[in-house]
């Protein structure tokens, strides 16, 4: 458990750095940030006034003023309002955060399901021929953008063989269908590799060998040595994935039209709504990094080298 | 399972001579590629931005090899007009994070103490931001373009390039020969250019050219959303957004960039992976 503390100090340098760039992103872009809210709402206004909001708003303090003031309102759950709707950012982010997160653990699953017994199987049947049709295929994978696969997938799913919405008609399961597929099997093709390289690496180390000789059936040696030592690299790597897939809802959920905060981000930036923005960087990092603590932390619990200090010197 | 743990010199030499073929294959490919993108002025069949409104939504035809889109533009020259943005924006884009990453990198490993952990902590926070995320917040901030697409991308990706670069300066400087190099007075100015960098190089430009593929979809990507080329300049992820709508009645209009960049990333990725092999030690004779 040591370790687990030490790891939540080491987070919050990072949080604040996550938060800080955050701000300036916000900072950059909100020296017409009172024009810009005016302008949306279809008002035409006076410069006076223009410069009475953005007094009210703290606007005219310095910086770091500014930035603590942000911190501090934020750590009371206050985000701001949005410059179009005027609803709370916090609140319509977080209405719409498990759209976002039912999508993205439906694609880890997906794409677990895929990617793990192929790239077993890859593994295994290294050089033959259902290794190199998959490393084919996650090659064919490797090299198309989301953005592709997801209209490929509403040609020919959708609207040529017409067995799927192509629009999403809400969070239903039938309209999760694409945008899962979708993330999926840009997911799939990096991480098949992924593991198939790290149960490879395994299954070259000369303790298989010696139990090979001693005469250890290879289905023993598979699955009670091997995957049991790969298995912890596999999960570090789903860890780190996540990352890249948290940022292909984006777009993913756009074209679907799925109601997530990846959709209202992208709508957002449309209409120049920086604090929904800023909320959405935000919290996606904040995401992610509890993602990989959770996932560093599990991996030393999981690893007995390391848990029982073997290696400490 | 097991593989002969030392390949003989003969199968050592057959696949290097392998390799090589293959390096000259897929190079070859790659610039003819980049060749294109460099004169697509003179490659497009018509103008790419001429507008025939008397030839809208054509099927593909002997005269349109991809059809026309909505507003009778020839989608072949659009492609071949796209590739300039997409592929040209890339390859500026790898270049300057493979870079400036490496030199931030050098510095860290050079400088030490507080130099190396600040840019160090720098470079943390931008790694804890997913990907992509990051990227569409600059770009939204700096209000699209591609050259506000390049510089986000770029904001997001020359940590990975300062980390490697660090940490392959700090392993050569324990190394004897740059002890020796020291000895015997060479400056800091020399010993970067003279033994750090031949020695580094190899695995950045690796990294770099695996790095080509990925780019150029995120690129793509950031268009796609608008905050990259704005229509009307051909760029193959805005072209794809833009003709959205026609994927039930017209999906060559549509599919046609996308399987542009799909092609291109294909050949570069091919090439990064040879390039990989081929300076692997394991691979050499």
């Amino acid at each position: 458990m040591n370790y687990a503390v030490k790891r939540f100090i080491q987070l919050i340098p990072i949080l604040f750095g996550i938060t800080f760039l955050s701000f300036l992103l916000m900072y950059m872009a909100g020296s017409d940030a009172v024009t810009e809210m005016y302008t949306n709402r279809g008002v035409e206004v006076a410069q006076e006034i223009i410069d009475e909001k953005k007094a009210a708003l703290g606007l005219n303090l310095p910086f770091f003023q500014q930035y603590i003031n942000w911190l501090w309102g934020m750590l009371h759950g206050n985000m701001g309002i949005s410059y179009v709707t005027g609803e709370d950012v916090l609140l319509a982010f977080m209405k719409k955060l498990p759209a976002t997160l039912l999508l993205t653990a439906l694609s880890i699953a997906l794409t677990v399901m895929i990617s793990l017994p192929c790239g077993i199987l890859a593994a295994v049947r290294h050089d033959k021929i259902a290794d190199i049709v998959l490393r084919f295929g996650s090659f064919l994978g490797n090299a198309m953008p989301n953005f592709f696969v997801g209209m490929l997938l509403m040609e020919f799913l959708g609207i040529q063989l017409g067995v799927l919405p192509v629009i999403s008609s809400g969070t239903d399961f039938r309209s999760a269908i694409m945008p899962t597929l979708t993330l999926a099997i840009a997911m799939s093709a990096k991480y098949l590799r992924q593991v198939r390289s790290a149960v490879l690496d395994e299954l070259n180390k000369d303790y298989v060998l010696g139990a090979k000789s001693r005469g250890i059936s290879a289905q023993v040696i598979l699955w009670r040595n091997v995957m049991k030592a790969s298995m912890l690299t596999i999960m570090t790597l789903l860890a780190l994935s996540i990352g890249s897939l948290l940022g292909g809802t984006a777009i993913i959920e756009s074209i679907f039209m799925w109601d997530g905060v990846g959709k209202l981000a992208v709508d957002a930036i449309n209409m120049r709504d920086y604090p929904i923005i800023q909320a959405y960087v935000m919290w996606m990092a904040i995401i992610y990094v509890l993602v990989n603590l959770v996932a560093d932390l599990l991996y030393h619990h999981l690893d007995p080298r390391i848990r029982l200090g073997v290696n400490a010197k | 399972m097991s593989q002969a743990i030392t390949p003989t010199i003969r199968v050592q030499n057959v696949r290097q001579n392998r390799l090589q073929r293959k390096l000259w294959f897929f190079g070859g490919l790659a610039i003819l590629l980049i060749l294109a993108s460099f004169f697509s002025d003179y490659l497009c069949p018509y103008d790419p931005y001429l507008q025939d409104m008397s030839l809208t939504k054509a099927a593909p035809s002997a005269e349109h090899l991809l059809g026309t889109d909505r507003y009778g533009r020839d989608m072949l020259s659009r492609v071949i007009a796209g590739s300039k943005t997409s592929i040209f924006s890339t390859l500026l884009l790898v270049g300057f994070i493979a870079v400036f990453g490496s030199i931030i990198g050098i510095i860290c490993a050079w400088a030490g103490k507080w130099v190396d952990t600040l840019l160090m902590r720098m470079s943390d926070m931008f790694l804890a931001f997913p990907g992509l995320v990051f990227a569409l917040a600059v770009a939204a901030v700096l209000g699209g373009g591609v050259h506000n697409a390049i510089f986000a991308l770029a904001a997001i990706s020359w940590p990975k390039y300062a980390r490697l670069a660090r940490s392959q300066t700090l392993a050569l400087q324990s190394a004897a020969f740059m002890q020796a190099a020291k000895m015997a007075g060479s400056g800091t100015c020399k010993i970067i250019r003279k033994h750090v960098l031949p020695n580094i190089a190899g695995p950045i430009l690796v990294t770099a050219m695996l790095d080509i593929g990925t780019m150029m979809m995120e690129l793509a990507g950031l268009s796609f959303l608008g905050l990259g080329a704005k229509p009307p300049i051909p760029e193959w992820g805005s072209m794809m957004s833009d003709t959205r709508n026609l994927l039930p009645t017209q999906p060559w209009v549509t599919l046609s960039p996308g399987f542009a960049i799909f092609f291109s990333v294909m050949i570069f990725n091919l090439l990064g992976d040879t390039v990989r092999d081929y300076l692997d030690p394991k691979n050499r004779k």
